[in-house]
């Protein structure tokens, strides 16, 4: 029951966040240089006509306040106007976008929890060892290197010198064909998100390896197995599901960055686009999406801190 | 400028400071600060001069990394644009750093209320991406470089924020704080000269971390065409507008992404040694 109450708190307050943000996001068209009216015609003829057209459709007449919930209203049935530069519904012109980042988002996070977890247990349970400093090493490079320059190296070595992989573009629909192309792009993303997921769960796994209970798990005989998954991997895991909500935001830039690299058409090569057009509607879109994508992240971060943690549990029950 | 600090620190005989790898950051960093304090000035390689009837030649022909677009000098366009790339970054740490003790501080220190305050601002601001929203604001709003540099000091503080007061956190019930509160000193002066410095390892090891975070960022934002103005010899500006030339000139672009990560390495190992060595300072 307190969970679930728990739970409805956190929904409400994630709503609460979600009400400023969107008003924070909604002022972006009065913050842009130029009256909102010229904002939204964008390099379209300014008549008289055009501007009075623009005013009465976005209810520009109207008082700030009445502004906002028209636009609320209608961002919460997913309508957020035309987008400036194409004039297309800025929903089906983001719809249209958002497979190819969801797909490399995938391809990478696959790859950091392949390669990123594993190695972070490893070296945390042997710290100091050949594979420890190497893979620090390895990391801190990692750390310092921006996407945007691993993402040009690589370019350069796979596809240009070596001439493996394609350079440019998502390819076509053909799943095998948008796998080779997006295999550049997700490798440079996580080599940035990796170091840092490598760097949580390392020392996350180096605070319980001396804890008592892991001496008396293997003392007492314990398989391997058990005493690493069950006790090594749960207890270090806690602090690696706290940090998840602030790496899903370097995530998120990273993805940005990279589809600018390669020049994929994804959302993020989007939002620099939009930004560079100052195409509003579409900023505000993606602003908004990108918000709630992050805030629902954290709450499921929470929950499966609940799942993992009964002390947890106990403690709200109590 | 930090890096000069880093240089005067007494190097007393001690073998961390002597390993190859500190040594070695010692030295780039010795490098990028002299590039940065007199590149404008003492370039030994031309970085205006435009030669059109040679654009984007791979090394060779006393252009030792090449040339651009243009025809200017790859090598000495790096040099030039050392200080763009760096100031920016050197704003933000001591900014940040200067935010983030003050708060820090404050939130460890007073405990109650005005942490609460402190840490739920902080919490909020941490979770943010904090390059998306200067992408959205300095892209929408205006301000340019100097508006993302003040965004990133608002932006990174929360961070050091943290680190600084789970230092306070530690330190705060210790005898000399206990005692230098019964002598009824001011609570800005204990926390100054008393608290301050028995966090300096905490302290530096956040500055540097700001400065990498900053570099790493602002040459992001000059990559996306938001940071560094058209032109400008900065790194990350120069990577993207010797991007499309990278079949006939790779140095034009390459150069600039090494010198990127050579320099937040660097920043990122000297943070380590120097935070190391205050630590074990304060333990003899």
């Amino acid at each position: 029951m307190t969970m679930f109450y728990w739970i409805a708190r956190r929904l409400a307050a994630i709503g609460a966040t979600l009400v400023v943000l969107s008003f924070v996001v909604f002022a972006l068209l009065y913050l842009a240089p130029g009256r909102p009216e010229e904002v939204l015609l964008g390099t379209r003829p300014a008549t008289p006509e055009t501007l009075a057209a623009i005013r009465a459709k976005y209810h520009l007449d109207e008082p700030f306040l009445a502004q906002y919930l028209h636009w609320a209203g209608d961002a919460l049935r997913l309508q957020f106007g035309e987008s400036i530069q194409s004039g297309q519904a800025v929903t089906a012109v983001i719809g249209e976008r958002l497979p190819i980042t969801i797909m490399l988002a995938a391809y990478a996070v696959a790859l950091v929890v392949v390669v990123a977890v594993p190695s972070g247990l490893l070296a945390g349970a042997r710290p100091g060892s050949r594979f420890d400093r190497a893979a620090t090493m390895v990391s801190t490079f990692g750390f310092g290197a921006p996407a945007f320059v691993i993402g040009i190296v690589m370019l350069y070595v796979f596809g240009i010198v070596l001439g493996w992989f394609p350079v440019y573009g998502g390819g076509s629909d053909d799943l095998l064909d948008r796998l080779h192309h997006l295999t550049l792009p997700a490798l440079a993303l996580t080599v940035s998100v990796a170091a840092i997921v490598f760097r949580q769960t390392r020392a996350a796994t180096m605070s319980v390896t001396h804890a008592d209970y892991m001496t008396f798990a293997s003392t007492r005989g314990l398989p391997r197995r058990l005493v690493w998954g069950r006790y090594r991997l749960r207890n270090s895991s806690l602090p690696v599901i706290t940090s998840v909500g602030a790496i899903v935001a370097f995530f998120l830039t990273g993805a940005v960055v990279v589809e600018q690299v390669f020049s994929l058409p994804g959302i993020g090569s989007q939002l620099v686009g939009a930004v560079n057009t100052k195409d509003v509607p579409v900023i505000q879109a993606l602003a908004l999406l990108m918000a709630a994508f992050i805030l629902l992240i954290n709450l499921i971060c929470d929950v499966v801190y609940l799942l993992v943690d009964p002390r947890l549990r106990k403690a709200m029950v109590a | 400028m930090s890096t000069d600090v880093i240089v005067t620190v007494p190097s007393r005989r001690n073998r961390r400071w002597f390993s190859p790898l500190t040594l070695g950051c010692v030295l780039v960093t010795v490098v990028l600060a002299a590039c940065a304090l007199l590149g404008p000035w003492l370039n030994p390689f031309d970085p205006h001069t435009q030669d059109l009837l040679s654009p984007s030649r791979p090394p060779g022909d006393g252009h030792l990394l090449g040339t651009d677009a243009l025809g200017r000098d790859i090598l000495g366009r790096l040099i030039e644009g050392t200080q763009a790339a760096l100031v920016g970054p050197v704003v933000v740490m001591v900014g940040g750093s200067a935010l983030s003790i003050t708060l820090g501080l404050a939130a460890g220190y007073f405990g109650g209320r005005v942490e609460a305050v402190i840490m739920r601002l902080v919490d909020l601001l941490y979770a943010a991406p904090a390059l998306l929203v200067i992408i959205i604001f300095v892209g929408m709003v205006g301000g340019g470089y100097w508006g993302a540099v003040v965004m990133l000091i608002v932006l990174s503080a929360p961070a050091g924020t943290r680190m600084i007061r789970s230092a306070v956190l530690g330190q705060r019930h210790l005898p000399y704080v206990e005692a230098a509160e019964s002598l009824g000193m001011s609570k800005p002066r204990i926390m100054a000269v008393h608290l301050l410095p028995n966090i300096m390892p905490t302290v530096v090891a956040s500055a540097l971390l700001e400065f990498v975070a900053a570099l790493v960022g602002l040459s992001t934002l000059s990559f996306l065409g938001l940071g560094a103005p058209i032109g400008s010899p900065e790194w990350g500006r120069m990577l993207t507008e010797n991007r499309e030339f990278l079949e006939l000139n790779p140095w034009g672009a390459i150069a600039p992404a090494i010198l990127i990560v050579v320099a937040a390495l660097s920043a990122t190992v000297l943070g380590d040694a120097i935070s190391s060595r205050l630590s074990r300072g304060k333990a003899e």
